[in-house]
């Protein structure tokens, strides 16, 4: 198999949570907003984060792409952007959102479907999931006029129901971890088709790549530090090796400026690379849609078990690893019925912020007590703080919800 | 070593640390002559040599006061005490230091001085000026610990001062601890070193806990209830009158609390009282002082541990509580949080959230669960052998410091 061109697929994953603000006990049934942290140095206040990412990360990195996008025809990338993210960027930096609207009118920026509010309703409620989805799709509609065709779910939470589904939805391809266990002897730099369905293609994350500018960038103790443009172009043609026909990098957005800070040269070396890459006739980027039309599929894959892209297991148990995340999950979802039945809009939209993936992220325990306190970014003082925090709003959203019932069984 | 009690004849904490440390090192093959103010057996103690200062019994030992208040002579002025006078602390501390005068003119120069606490610093500092040998003070609470939030006794403010000053290397229980001796006493940081005590497992034994001693505790668990206990002296230290605040207000919110106050101490008529006021007298539980199987099954009936000091050096009844399987809840002037994750921390004075723990930990079996299940995993790492190792670092590097 041989292809003319070789494309980097570059994804960008952009995303806030609502956190949840200190609340106590003694909130619970007294006051709703689980989202108002009032103490504006805390790292639970929204407005504090979204202002500091926009400053550090959003506004430096879109202006870098859009001059990237107006200096190089050949580059592209592709964006999930969640909708939790576009209320509070709305809200209080709606200059962000016009610059990713700038971007999205080239034409050479994909937006990418995920569910509205980040969460992990595919594995509780497939109805609710499909909900997010159709939630997420009229966003993007609305805010950017452009239709989604690829699908990503949550933190890359990928199985081979998951593809069956986004295969039935009409969706053209879908994203998951190229994980090696998975993969055996394969490359992820190849298009793929999921098993089991028909014409959805698959798109697997380099996680080597991927993680060298995620992960490893910034860090003074790698061998490799500081990254050259040159280098990562070295590395970039060594992947694509003789007929690959693509390399995936996908990552958070804020992996420029936020977890990558300025001064660690991420900016510039991004600069760089691309032109350095570009230099080639050969070489291009690619949206995820053009992606998957570039080769045919180089075989069928199958994940009956989910993989996602954290840590080195790969799998949910940063997100459902220990009793008290599964209790949330349980408690969460029981209410869907009756939170859903009360039509009140404002009790649907908290219910549905509490279902973020990162809610449950912050009462991750499996590093916690190994000494690694920070392998886990949290704005709580410990899991179990963020538990007992999460649990009295929860607390709170049943109450309203009987107070519906009670309603109910008055009137 | 100069110690003031080794168990069993000890009133708290200080004596069951000195000996699991004591222990430790003996077994790095360190010799150890351990010097105690009182003449008394204590069994399992082959591995040291044991030195009575005086007579005295050990109830005596501090005149009829235990070893953690000073506060009966304060209004004597320091120096009227005539060493023969052993029903006064500062009369047995001259014994003591006399005693430790005499061991060490005889012949036992040891490599290093190790004093425990204020009570044996002046014996560690003549001990020094006799033999040349390194002075290490090891600080296991301070007089600022001990008086709470109130300004203590400012003659142990003193004889703390001296000592740390005269010593050649200090050793803190917790970075608590060592803030209190940098900032409180102004001794350079560098001087100081944090060695967390630790738990010996072997010695918490393995017995059968008695459903019978809280029967009606256990009758309350089986209704639902949750039982929050506290194992402590009832002193201004021990920040429970906040503790009592706390559980009324938690009581508003669910009332299947219910808590567990074994000890004793001069504050237990104002607990009482407090309850009262608060109309939760029937939600408290005050046991009087514990020892024995009612000791440990206090620790085995409460689902949740607190320790709600108000300065607090280490703390070793949590890491006790929690080899019980109790959750914890910690303040964050206790030392031993520094040593612990997988608890819930407060400030000794915020009532509220502290209320909002015990509530949350009462309603959720998994937070609950979480809590015991990662605690234990924790605090089993714990070991003597780590602080022996430690000390023992201490002593060489001393050694080589000093000049022959």
């Amino acid at each position: 198999m041989s292809v003319d061109k070789r494309g980097i697929t570059l994804y960008l994953h952009v995303h806030q949570p609502w956190r949840v603000r200190h609340y106590t006990v003694f909130d619970t049934a007294e006051a709703h907003d689980y989202f108002d942290e009032p103490d504006h140095h805390s790292d639970r206040n929204n407005r504090k984060i979204m202002e500091k990412v926009a400053a550090k990360s959003y506004r430096p990195m879109n202006a870098l792409l859009e001059k990237l996008l107006h200096r190089y025809p050949d580059f592209r990338l592709s964006l999930s952007i969640s909708g939790v993210f576009i209320e509070q960027a709305l809200e209080w930096a709606p200059d962000v959102i016009e610059s990713f609207q700038r971007l999205v009118a080239t034409g050479r920026v994909e937006i990418v479907a995920e569910t509205y509010y980040h969460s992990l309703a595919f594995f509780y409620s497939r109805d609710e999931f499909e909900r997010q989805v159709e939630l997420h799709r009229q966003k993007i509609r609305e805010v950017f006029g452009v239709e989604t065709r690829v699908f990503r779910n949550t933190e890359l939470a990928y199985n081979d129901e998951l593809a069956k589904w986004a295969d039935k939805q009409g969706f053209d391809g879908i994203l998951a971890e190229g994980w090696d266990p998975i993969l055996e002897w394969r490359s992820p730099n190849y298009v793929y088709r999921p098993s089991g369905t028909e014409r959805i293609r698959l798109l697997l994350k380099n996680y080597r790549l991927s993680d060298d500018l995620a992960f490893r960038f910034g860090n003074r103790d790698w061998s490799e530090y500081p990254l050259q443009a040159d280098t990562y172009d070295h590395w970039m043609r060594d992947a694509f090796g003789h007929d690959s026909p693509l390399v995936n990098l996908f990552m958070d957005y804020e992996t420029f400026g936020e977890h990558q800070w300025e001064d660690t040269g991420i900016f510039d070396f991004m600069e760089h690379f691309v032109a350095t890459w570009l230099r080639d006739d050969t070489h291009t980027f690619y949206t995820v849609s053009e992606a998957i039309k570039s080769s045919e599929p180089a075989g069928d894959i199958s994940m009956p078990d989910t993989v996602t892209w954290a840590d080195t297991e790969r799998d949910l148990t940063a997100w459902l690893g220990n009793a008290m995340q599964h209790e949330i999950m349980r408690h969460l979802y029981a209410l869907e019925h009756d939170v859903l039945h009360s039509g009140d809009v404002g009790l649907i939209g908290d219910w549905r912020r509490l279902q973020t993936s990162d809610h449950v992220y912050y009462m991750c325990t499996k590093y916690f007590n190994d000494g690694d306190v920070h392998a886990y970014f949290s704005p709580y003082e410990s899991p179990y703080e963020a538990f007992l925090n999460y649990m009295n709003a929860l607390r709170d959203v049943r109450y309203r919800v009987l107070d519906y019932r009670r309603g109910d069984t008055h009137g | 070593m100069l110690g003031w009690e080794l168990p069993p004849h000890n009133s708290g904490g200080l004596g069951v640390a000195c000996y699991h440390m004591a222990r430790a090192i003996a077994s790095r093959g360190v010799s150890i002559d351990f010097v105690l103010p009182y003449t008394a057996h204590h069994p399992d103690t082959e591995f040291m040599t044991i030195h009575g200062a005086t007579k005295l019994d050990p109830i005596n030992r501090n005149g009829l006061l235990s070893a953690y208040t000073g506060e009966v002579w304060a209004d004597h002025e320091d120096g009227d005490e005539d060493e023969s006078d052993m029903t006064n602390i500062r009369g047995v501390q001259r014994r003591y230091v006399k005693y430790v005068d005499r061991l060490v003119r005889r012949g036992k120069r040891p490599d290093a001085i190790h004093a425990h606490d204020w009570l044996t610093m002046e014996a560690g500092i003549r001990a020094k000026q006799l033999t040349n040998a390194p002075l290490i003070v090891h600080v296991h609470a301070t007089e600022f610990d001990r008086s709470g939030e109130e300004r203590g006794n400012p003659i142990i403010h003193e004889i703390e001062y001296q000592g740390l000053m005269m010593a050649d290397r200090i050793i803190a229980v917790s970075g608590i601890t060592k803030g209190i001796i940098v900032h409180k006493y102004g001794i350079p940081a560098d001087k100081v070193e944090v060695v967390h005590n630790a738990i010996d497992l072997a010695s918490m034994g393995s017995y059968e806990y008695d459903r019978r001693t809280y029967r009606y505790l256990e009758d309350l668990k089986k209704e639902g209830y949750t039982v929050v206990g506290t194992v402590t002296r009832f002193t201004v230290q021990k920040g429970l009158t906040h503790l009592v605040r706390a559980a009324a207000r938690a009581s508003e919110k669910y009332d299947k609390l219910v808590f567990l106050f074994a000890g004793d101490g001069e504050q237990r008529d104002e607990l009482i009282q407090l309850s009262a006021e608060l109309g939760i007298s029937d939600k408290i539980f005050f046991t009087g002082f514990v020892r024995g199987r009612q000791w440990r099954d206090a620790y085995n009936v409460s689902d949740v541990f607190v320790m709600s000091s108000v300065s607090e050096p280490f703390g070793l009844t949590a890491l006790e509580a929690a080899h019980h399987n109790s959750a914890l809840i910690i303040s964050r002037q206790s030392g031993v949080g520094e040593v612990l994750q997988s608890i819930l921390r407060y400030d000794f004075w915020d009532i509220d959230r502290l209320a909002d723990q015990l509530v949350g930990i009462a309603t959720s079996p998994a937070l609950a669960d979480s809590l015991r299940d990662d605690v234990r995993r924790e605090y089993a790492r714990l070991s003597w052998h780590d602080v022996a190792a430690k000390c023992e670092r201490i002593y060489s590097a001393m050694k080589q410091g000093v000049p022959a």
